[in-house]
């Protein structure tokens, strides 16, 4: 479609919303596509327009807008955020004894998915290949329950609660062991589930659980049950109506973003999203210095 | 041209024969849309590139093909560092953004509903 003069700058700067579908989607100013425009990167000019607001904050969820910002970078922060910043996750489950009706697999796919408040800073990275784990790189936490009959319950009562002991298994029985020096290095801050309330797996007496955990830092495209916090992109709804169809036209400004994030609970989500930004600083980075090490040969 | 010097390569540079060095793939190693789209953008914003585009080989294999043509017999290694460079800007003035209206919100108060 050509660009007649009235429309450039609405091609350059929205999103059309038609009544069935979406247009004009893809970022067009790119030197040499307008005539007349110097689209060249420009750093102040960039730098000017940019601005961040912050709408909301509270310890578990934020939303703030990000504006004068292309949406290709955007996207690449939104993905970061969901995936690829660092946390501390179970990763291998030891079961020393599982007398309960869940199946191992099934039992270690769900400690897995628990949230563990520890901050990933003060961790290495595991080497891979490395079966062992070390003080820096792992934490060991351990679940060890055994269901047993009430002898205190009344002859005629079925409420499980009432008949039975240690018959729910959740998160707070989770205990920390720490190897090494930890036990100095963490003395004040406690490691353990983020959440005490989530139900690990139901047992009735003569069941038990004798579970040993590791827990290493990773991010979520390699372990990808380490997922830190959910993050939501989305321009607000914008309400229409069959009879004024003909004569409004909708549009989304292109470069205002409006990101939610919440956090599972290891980390701030303003922490998560400064994080997610040095990640991205990180990868360039690497490149960078992999350029530089071939230009030197 | 490979990124040799460690066991696993990161980046690699294929180019065809015959053709100059203004135009060639490199192959990023352990990368996807998240670096791929966000560099092409500030490649494409570079006056000199004539084309620049990427690609993901497989979905099971984390790697993306990257090319870059310029005008002028540029060396196309020279977009590509200029544009990494830039990117790396960019997330640096936004984070300096980020810390300052957070300190911002704290000192007001405003934001806390």
């Amino acid at each position: 479609m050509a660009a007649r003069m009235e429309n450039v700058e609405e091609i350059r700067n929205r999103v059309i919303l038609g009544e069935f579908g979406v247009t004009n989607v893809h970022t067009t100013d790119f030197p040499g596509n307008y005539p007349g425009y110097d689209d060249t990167w420009n750093v102040e000019k960039f730098q000017k327009n940019f601005r961040i607001d912050v709408v909301h904050l509270d310890e578990n969820s934020m939303e703030f807008d990000m504006v004068g910002i292309d949406a290709a970078i955007a996207n690449a922060f939104r993905r970061i955020l969901l995936a690829e910043v660092p946390t501390m996750a179970t990763e291998k489950v030891f079961i020393y004894s599982n007398t309960s009706i869940v199946q191992d697999e099934v039992l270690a796919h769900r400690l897995g998915l628990i949230p563990i408040k520890a901050d990933p800073h003060l961790f290495e990275y595991r080497n891979t290949g490395k079966e062992e784990g070390s003080e820096i790189d792992t934490i060991q936490l351990q679940l060890k329950i055994k269901c047993s009959r009430n002898p205190r319950a009344s002859k005629d009562s079925s409420d499980p609660r009432e008949l039975y002991l240690n018959h729910m298994v959740y998160s707070k029985d989770i205990k920390w062991v720490p190897i090494g020096n930890q036990a100095d290095v963490f003395a004040d801050c406690c490691i353990g589930p983020v959440h005490d309330d989530i139900l690990i797996a139901q047992l009735r007496p003569g069941q038990e659980l004798d579970i040993v955990m590791h827990c290493v830092k990773g991010i979520g495209t390699k372990v990808a049950k380490v997922v830190n916090s959910r993050l939501d992109t989305c321009s607000r709804e914008v309400l229409r109506h069959s009879d004024l169809k003909n004569v409004v036209k909708l549009g989304r400004v292109r470069d205002h973003f409006i990101f939610t994030v919440e956090s599972t609970g290891i980390l701030p989500p303003d922490v998560l999203v400064t994080e997610a930004i040095k990640v991205l600083v990180a990868k360039c980075q690497r490149f960078l210095n992999e350029l530089d090490s071939t230009a030197m040969e | 041209m490979a990124g040799e010097g460690e066991k696993k390569a990161v980046l690699e540079m294929v180019q065809a024969d015959g053709a100059d060095e203004g135009c060639v793939t490199f192959v990023l190693h352990d990368e996807d849309h998240t670096l791929g789209n966000s560099l092409r953008y500030m490649i494409m914003k570079n006056a000199d590139v004539e084309f620049c585009g990427y690609t993901i080989t497989h979905p099971s294999e984390s790697k993306i093909n990257f090319r870059i043509q310029t005008r002028g017999g540029i060396p196309a290694a020279e977009p590509l560092r200029r544009g990494l460079n830039e990117l790396s800007d960019v997330c640096q003035h936004v984070l300096n953004t980020f810390q300052v209206s957070m300190c911002d919100c704290s000192v007001h108060n405003m934001c806390l509903t």
